[in-house]
């Protein structure tokens, strides 16, 4: 081992990112003290299918578990589950847990990603739901059962998988947006138009352009949300996917540099011996020099990877992390991914395929770049054109993969 | 090596190709993974191990 390498790493977050961080730690041959800590009781499990097949029925609980225990056992960790770390130490160097103990480290990985943003008043309010854990899917499951008239808050990815789901179930479903189309910060107009028009044949009532402004209750139960046009929408369930916030609050007077995210270098190293990685972690976009998070699956998984390396080789030697981001989501028949950063594109433009066919590939451009692709049902064309989102190519007609 | 791969968790998303082309590939019609190579040469195990911990559906395992 090289002299002042670390010897005690400590990880907070005990789902995809941490779990990427253990795992390539050892892999890069470290077998030193490593200790994971995770908030909730289980083993790091997979968040994609809780708003899809575990939501729908398809799956349990035990097919979204990540790795089988004995792989797990074979990492040979410190694992405390079901107690967060409530502060950081810095001056001491150790992590506070809820049960009291104190976990002292010279490497600590922040890995604690993000939770549901909730509206407000909603606290404790029967029938209104978020989808962020597996005990948030199996409450949210349990009434679908029951089938409601199901009133989804939020068009982006988790509500609108929500919505095709409960849709499945036989659910009465209407989906409330502010964007001018479902989905539409992430696929743009033309491609949420086609994605509005889907959810339509399939029978949910979709409502875009228009705040939410309260959830309506009676005897501590929702019994619908008030818009903020003066329109009400009668509902017996409401589920609240109005994006996540990081999980950041347990740094307090660390010392750690967090704003809407643990501010990191390009390296993901916030300084002091502590690094970050997945929803948590903001680090300057290589073009803007603006700190981004990435709320998507992949990222936890290569953003692990990453500073598992940077930990081992010290913040002098480590390297820039560097991605192209990619994130999927299934709805009904249509399979729809996205590499790179659609948001802010001036250009789109569809390069094979068409919208009338559901199946395709559009390429977004902005100030004459290529900055990301957008595959529906088209996923082994789309690998072709990753390329071109990777180098910023020159947004042209002609583009072929 | 030794590489299992649960189809049915597959989501297509094509990071194991990425990873490691000589071993993965896809189907054309949905995407799923394709095993080229169920019994890798040695220096591909490297790639083989980065696809399956980067696979966002943890439908790659690898035993070696």
């Amino acid at each position: 081992m090289k002299p002042g390498a670390p010897s005690r790493i400590v990880v907070v977050g005990a789902s995809a990112a941490g779990l990427s961080v253990v795992e390539g730690l050892r892999r890069e041959g470290y077998t030193g003290r490593l200790t994971l800590i995770g908030e909730e009781a289980h083993l790091p499990y997979d968040r994609p299918p809780l708003s899809k097949q575990l939501l729908s029925g398809a799956w349990e609980a035990d097919r979204l578990q990540l790795r089988a225990s004995d792989a797990i056992e074979n990492l040979n960790l410190d694992v405390r589950l079901g107690t967060p770390a409530v502060a950081l130490d810095a001056n001491t160097a150790e992590v506070v847990l809820s049960d009291g103990n104190r976990v002292s480290y010279d490497a600590l990985v922040v890995a604690t990603g993000t939770r549901a943003r909730r509206l407000r008043g909603t606290e404790g309010m029967g029938g209104v739901h978020v989808l962020r854990t597996l005990e948030d899917a199996f409450a949210l499951r349990e009434e679908l059962a029951a089938k409601p008239h199901l009133v989804v808050v939020g068009g982006g990815f988790i509500g609108a998988e929500a919505a095709a789901v409960a849709r499945g179930l036989g659910c009465e479903v209407t989906l409330v947006t502010d964007t001018a189309q479902p989905m539409g910060d992430a696929l743009g107009d033309d491609l949420g138009a086609m994605l509005r028009a889907v959810h339509i044949k399939h029978g949910v009532r979709v409502q875009t352009g228009v705040l939410v402004d309260q959830v309506r209750a009676a005897d501590g139960r929702a019994t619908g949300v008030s818009l903020v046009d003066g329109r009400t929408i009668t509902a017996d369930t409401v589920l609240v996917g109005i994006g996540a916030q990081p999980n950041v609050e347990w740094l307090a007077g660390s010392g750690v540099p967090v704003s809407g995210g643990v501010l990191c270098d390009a390296t993901l190293y916030a300084g002091s011996g502590v690094w970050a990685a997945g929803d948590v972690a903001a680090w300057p976009n290589p073009h803007t020099g603006e700190p981004v998070r990435i709320e998507h699956r992949t990222n936890a998984a290569e953003q692990g990877l990453a500073v598992a390396r940077n930990v081992l080789a010290g913040p002098e030697h480590a390297t820039p992390f560097e991605t192209v981001p990619y994130v999927w989501t299934d709805q009904y028949d249509l399979k729809i991914q996205i590499y790179g950063r659609t948001r802010d594109a001036d250009e789109v433009r569809i390069v094979e395929g068409s919208i009338a066919d559901r199946r395709l590939v559009a390429l977004y451009g902005r100030h004459g770049r290529v900055c990301a692709a957008v595959g529906v049902n088209m996923t082994r064309a789309l690998r072709g054109y990753r390329a071109q989102v990777a180098d910023a190519a020159e947004f042209d007609v002609r583009s072929a993969a | 090596m030794q590489i299992s791969i649960d189809f049915d968790k597959c989501c297509g998303a094509g990071q194991c190709v990425l990873a490691a082309p000589e071993v993965f590939d896809q189907r054309d019609e949905d995407g799923i993974v394709l095993l080229l190579d169920s019994d890798p040469p040695t220096e591909e195990y490297e790639n083989v191990h980065q696809a399956a911990a980067v696979c966002p559906a943890a439908a790659i395992e690898v035993q070696q």
